[in-house]
């Protein structure tokens, strides 16, 4: 019958579908696979203790290590948070609590907008306005140009998180005669704390893997840091300066780097995934 | 103090009484500073926009137009022409959007309409991780494995193939245009997936299950029912990943050869706006050339300024914001 | 008709007063002369931009009794019961017209805060919502400590005594460290009821109080309603009749935003004035 064939044809077609999807998915998460894969394989080989503890040697001579680098990132870390959290937070609970309809759809439309602009348009930015003014690469530059990275991203996430409060909360916070400052602080920001924490955790291992904006910021140092207005190392700077050189060492150091930023950053997230856990209540 | 008679104890209200007396300051100091913090926002695309300009004043009086047209990028005898590294950025774009936009999409139709449920969240993991790579790591992976993997392998097999097309002709070298495309493709896939992931989840269930009552399978539901109610969503969805691969820093640069030319192989190495901001903003020696790097940001900022805007307005009139998230 | 006696109003088959309210029912009517009026309504309209959810609606709610609001679904009484503490204010786009006098002063009044009106007018929602980040006895004594009452005998003496007034310290008084959310629902809205009591309110307005619990526990909340009203004026809008049957000195029914009829809960179902209200009470609409 002709109508079952077209019909067996038509199923046929949808297998065929579900099929290619599914291999599309596969393709999808192909890369992940193989990047971890060369990571452990070529990077598990030169961690040892030495590669935390010691600074990078000269060139030519083998050994050494990315300890300033791994330090230098956790301080480029602390730094981009001290702008990133308090602007993205606080603007998140605007955007969440007051403000007009029309006012927070243009604020927020912004938000997303800047969220999208090339990391290393930061750095050229913050060159501008930091590097060029003091005529020195500091950590200072890197951590602001990171912050500047987090601020969107931080007031979008915490305005989400928010917003998921319930109303009931706040009436009743407000009907027992406590203040609207209060309430939010108090009552809606601490029931919404975990979520904040992870906006806060997910910004961080974002800007973490970031190289560009540091590239002329923080611009890197073969030494220890002493001074934050000095230019200061960090993993991914130390992974990119050691990945296009031309020595063997460095290369085999620059797997390394990236396998310890990589698991640094799943770590976060896994931290991130076990706060947002669904308790099975 | 109220009229009306009071049954509480004296002590009591007495106590209650002393309770802080609102002055309403408070409510208006963190209305204030929570105001000023979100309007960060406002004040950092103005910052980008002065800086941007600011820096590159000189080389745009100095070139005018001609900046955007002039291919020649030369430090030494100061002649800078933006033409090289917009191509750059446009084929390697376009090159990742080929590849990544047919996968994405397929990927989040498999995780949204077809895929056994206890497969999906695992799989969206993955891609999750795969999102939280950072640049440089991939540039790394692309340096010591793809590119060697392309130049002995897969180069050649294409150019056996499609050698007889000016796009497969020419040397190999392994670092191209191509490979540029080939590493943002895999630096956009996990944002075009889960945009288009979102998107199809708020395609209503009453048009599927209309389709299924009418008949129709699995594969028409979903073309029928769910992509096309979804089109313009997910045509944000695939700008919204166009605004990240114009942006793709390290990895390009690692991979794509950093050659100031414009070639129509894509074996051919390249450059793009990023690539060159990044390999030789510390190289400046003159002020012009530093100049006429900004400029190039300048560029870089307004091409992604555009594209994001279009990518937000199209998601936003489809009813939901997507938010961005880290995926980015 | 003979109303000074209880026996079941003719027009009416499911509603009996509980019996014990019969012998201080005479009593009442004697306080409540004496003691002036909590709230004096003036011809109050509230727009939620356009639309108009209370019209012209005049009422003085008297002092240490249960009033009820009752009517039909969407006839204004939460937003009626919201405006008497500034609550219906937290939506944006809303206008009033006329006054609402409490104690004698316009709460509306510009130089008023509503945030001082709402520590003397506390307020239990339908759905029970003790703050999750808290335990029981901090969430009895948020209102106290979040506006700066601070000694700690003072709040250990208030926490037992809200517990008890609500009927609750029995129940609690060995797990006021857990979390407030781990009571069961009809607890917990005798938990939101001891923290609005807490912070010693002259007036408890009550949205539906009972209306997400099972029987057993909307009992208990009724019971504990009549005790509270010893201390407490009472203002508890229900859509369950003999609920308010049960539970209210007075009742006021309103229908479309106005205010049809007010007087005595047995007046108003046994003998109504308004035929409205007859209907209403005998289910000819719902």
């Amino acid at each position: 019958m002709k109508s079952s064939h077209k019909h067996l044809w038509r199923k046929t077609k949808s297998a065929c579908a579900a099929v290619i999807a599914f291999v599309c998915a596969l393709l999808v998460i192909a890369p992940l696979a193989l990047v971890l894969f060369h990571l452990i394989r070529s990077g598990a080989s030169a961690i040892n203790w030495s590669f935390f503890t010691e600074l990078p040697k000269p060139v030519g001579v083998a050994g050494g290590g990315m300890a300033n680098a791994i330090v230098g990132s956790f301080q480029l870390l602390g730094l981009a948070a001290l702008v990133g959290v308090p602007v993205g937070v606080l603007g998140g609970v605007y955007l969440a609590e007051y403000g007009t309809a029309r006012g927070n759809f243009a604020l927020r439309f912004m938000a997303d907008v800047l969220n999208g602009v090339p990391s290393i348009i930061w750095g050229v930015v913050v060159y501008g306005l930091i590097v060029l003014r003091f005529k020195s690469f500091s950590a200072y530059a890197g951590g602001l140009a990171l912050g500047f990275i987090m601020v969107p991203l931080v007031t979008r996430t915490t305005e989400e998180v928010l917003l998921l409060v319930p109303a009931g909360y706040r009436e009743a916070s407000l009907a027992l005669g406590i203040s609207r400052w209060k309430t939010i602080v108090h009552i809606v920001m601490k029931t919404a704390s975990k979520g904040i924490v992870t906006a806060i955790l997910l910004a961080l291992a974002r800007v973490a893997g970031e190289t560009a904006p540091l590239l002329f910021t923080a611009f890197g140092n073969r030494f220890w840091n002493h001074n934050l207005s000095e230019p200061i190392s960090a993993l991914p700077l130390q992974i990119f300066s050691y990945a296009i050189s031309p020595y063997d060492d460095w290369h085999r150091q620059a797997w390394a780097g990236a396998l310890v930023l990589v698991v640094m950053i799943f770590l976060l997230n896994l931290v991130v995934r076990f706060l947002t856990r669904e308790r099975m209540a | 103090m109220p009229v009306v008679a009071s049954s509480a104890k004296p002590a009591v209200r007495s106590i209650i009484d002393r309770m802080a007396r609102p002055s309403g300051v408070g409510d208006r100091v963190f209305k204030w500073l929570t105001l000023a913090m979100a309007l960060a926002v406002v004040a950092l695309v103005f910052l980008v926009g002065w800086q941007l300009a600011r820096g590159s004043s000189l080389a745009i009086q100095k070139f005018g137009f001609h900046f955007l047209e002039t291919s020649t990028w030369d430090p030494v005898a100061e002649q800078f022409g933006a033409l090289p590294f917009i191509y750059g950025t446009a084929i390697s774009s376009l090159v990742a959007l080929i590849i990544a936009v047919p996968l994405s999409i397929a990927a989040a139709v498999y995780l949204t309409e077809l895929a056994p449920i206890w497969i999906r969240q695992p799989i969206v993991s993955l891609i999750e991780m795969l999102a939280a790579i950072p640049s440089v790591i991939l540039g790394l992976w692309g340096i010591f494995v793809m590119i060697p993997w392309l130049r002995t392998h897969a180069f050649p097999f294409l150019k056996k193939i499609f050698g007889w097309t000016p796009l497969f002709d020419g040397p190999i070298y392994g670092v191209s245009m191509l490979a540029g495309g080939i590493i943002i493709a895999v630096m956009i896939l996990p944002i075009i997936t889960s945009v288009s992931r979102e998107i199809l989840r708020s395609v209503p269930n009453l048009q599927r299950e209309a389709a299924y009552a009418l008949g129709a399978t699995r594969w028409e539901v979903t073309r029928i029912a769910v992509l096309s109610y979804a089109k313009k969503g997910l045509f944000g969805a695939v700008v919204l990943g166009l605004g990240r691969a114009l942006g793709e820093t390290m990895a390009v640069t690692m991979v794509i050869g950093n050659t100031p030319q414009i070639r129509a192989s894509l074996f051919a190495p390249g450059y793009t706006l990023a690539s060159v901001i990044a390999n030789e903003f510390t190289e400046a020696t003159t002020d012009v050339y530093l100049q006429a790097l900004f400029e190039i940001g300048l560029v870089l900022f307004g091409i992604t300024i555009f594209a994001n805007l279009l990518a937000q307005l199209l998601l936003r009139t489809i009813g939901s914001t997507i938010t961005p998230r880290a995926v980015q | 008709m003979e109303s000074a006696t209880l026996i079941d109003p003719p027009m009416i088959s499911p509603i009996s007063p509980p019996p014990r309210r019969a012998s201080s029912r005479v009593a009442d009517s004697h306080d409540a002369r004496e003691r002036p009026p909590v709230f004096h309504v003036e011809r109050l309209s509230i727009f939620y931009g356009d639309k108009k959810a209370i019209e012209d609606v005049t009422l003085a709610i008297p002092s240490k009794k249960i009033t009820a609001i009752i009517g039909p679904s969407g006839c204004g009484k939460s937003s009626f019961l919201r405006s008497l503490n500034r609550m219906h204010e937290l939506v944006p786009n809303t206008r009033m017209e006329g006054k609402v006098l409490f104690g004698g002063e316009d709460i509306y009044a510009p130089q008023v805060d509503p945030v001082v009106i709402r520590r003397r007018i506390g307020m239990v929602f339908q759905k029970s919502n003790p703050f999750p980040t808290m335990s029981i006895a901090e969430n009895v004594l948020v209102g106290l400590k979040l506006n700066g009452v601070h000694d700690r005998a003072f709040l250990r003496e208030r926490l037992e005594q809200s517990l008890r007034m609500s009927a609750l310290w029995d129940e609690v008084k060995n797990d006021l460290h857990k979390p407030g959310v781990s009571l069961s629902g009809g607890q917990q809205q005798r938990l939101c009821i001891a923290r609005a009591i807490a912070v010693e309110p002259e007036v408890l307005l009550m949205d539906e109080p009972a209306s997400a619990l099972d029987p057993i526990a909307t009992a208990k909340i009724e019971e504990l309603i009549h005790e509270l009203s010893a201390n407490y004026t009472v203002v508890i809008v229900t859509h369950n009749m003999q609920q308010a049957g049960r539970c209210s000195d007075y009742t006021a029914f309103l229908y479309l935003g106005r205010l049809i009829e007010f007087g005595s809960t047995t007046k108003i179902f046994s003998n109504p004035s308004e035929r409205r209200t007859e209907d209403y009470i005998t289910g000819r609409f719902g």
